[in-house]
């Protein structure tokens, strides 16, 4: 498997956990205070997996490949990107374009030749079940709500758009590695 | 010279860091013991691949084996070999003794969400099929979130994974 396209998902997981993250505390409710958080330790979850396997590969680790490289080395799309809080409309949309988008992703993973990158894919997929019965849920909720379908038509081209990031994703990766950065040569 | 078996008890002294009622050996997660000579080799496996207990958990079996005289060498397998249908009878009884419902099994297909709403989930204080879904998301990962009509209790359901 190429350590390349693995990093363009572990990427997307990554950043779009760290996105989902920004509405604990704040969400609508609580029980999508719950949910967002969840999911967004779910998707870190699944970055660190991925990255483990392609820092095997290019002889790294994998806290290197999420926080060490430059901004313009992330393979991400501009689409998990965009910071959407507080936008709750645009949130279930793209929770819902994403995890549609996803599971093609993840099944043809599983197809993988490589049976170390088949069986993650077949891990991760069990716990995205539950995210897409969540996302789904909320599609049903909101199918006839003009705000909501405005989203969809809105994201929906941005799905696996890569040409560039959003415009200020040097200061999103400043936040996203400062803590890392903050002491030289710690491990934590 | 330390036994499998030994090692085996050992690990399943070890309580589950997020759920303690249950040991990692009853949750399933333990896959593998090998001894060779003076090494103890452990192959262990996430229930979900974000699970902040992860090093805990390696570090508490490190322990145990070193306490038998032994050199733990204790590997994380990220693949597919887990499933809550590994969690033993005696797990699955001790979960629901402390107020967690044990998962349903796994079918061959994966869950469906019209699945969680049916009210086919028991409650584990008073054994009422009248449940209904509050969250498809909990406390932690692998816990959804469920109210109980009969008795009036919220209680947390283990995902069928």
């Amino acid at each position: 498997m190429n350590a390349q396209a693995l990093l363009e998902i572990a990427d997307d997981e990554l950043i779009l956990g760290w996105r989902n993250s920004e509405w604990t505390g704040i969400a609508p409710f609580l029980e999508e205070d719950v949910a967002f958080s969840s999911i967004a330790q779910n998707e870190i979850g699944h970055a660190r997996a991925l990255y483990e396997i392609a820092a095997r590969d290019l002889g790294t680790t994998a806290d290197e490949l999420a926080f060490d490289r430059r901004p313009e080395e992330y393979r991400s799309s501009t689409f998990v990107e965009l910071r959407l809080v507080p936008d709750w409309a645009k949130t279930i949309a793209r929770h819902w374009l994403y995890e549609q988008a996803d599971e093609q992703r993840i099944k043809a993973l599983m197809e993988s030749d490589d049976p170390e990158v088949a069986g993650l894919a077949a891990k991760i997929d069990r716990e995205e079940t539950y995210h897409r019965m969540h996302a789904q849920m909320w599609f049903d909720r909101l199918q006839d709500e003009p705000r909501f379908l405005a989203a969809l038509d809105e994201l929906r081209p941005l799905v696996d758009r890569r040409r560039e990031h959003i415009p200020d994703f040097a200061e999103f990766w400043e936040e996203m590695t400062v803590v890392r950065r903050s002491v030289a040569g710690a491990t934590w | 010279m330390v036994t499998r078996e030994q090692v085996w008890d050992a690990l399943a002294e070890i309580p589950d860091p997020e759920i303690p009622t249950i040991s990692i050996v009853d949750l399933g997660v333990v896959r593998e013991v090998a001894v060779e000579n003076s090494t103890v080799r452990v192959e262990f496996t996430p229930t979900f691949l974000g699970c902040p207990a992860l090093e805990v958990m390696r570090e508490q079996m490190a322990e145990r084996i070193r306490e038998l005289g032994a050199e733990p060498e204790v590997q994380v397998v990220l693949d597919d070999s887990w499933s809550t249908d590994r969690i033993t009878p005696a797990g699955r009884e001790k979960l629901r003794a402390s107020g967690f419902a044990p998962p349903a099994p796994r079918e061959a297909a994966a869950p469906k969400l019209v699945h969680l709403q049916t009210g086919t989930f028991k409650c584990p204080y008073c054994g009422s099929t009248d449940t209904r879904l509050e969250n498809i998301f909990g406390p932690t990962p692998c816990r959804s979130l469920r109210y109980c009509e009969s008795c009036r209790q919220p209680f947390e359901q283990f995902k069928t994974i």
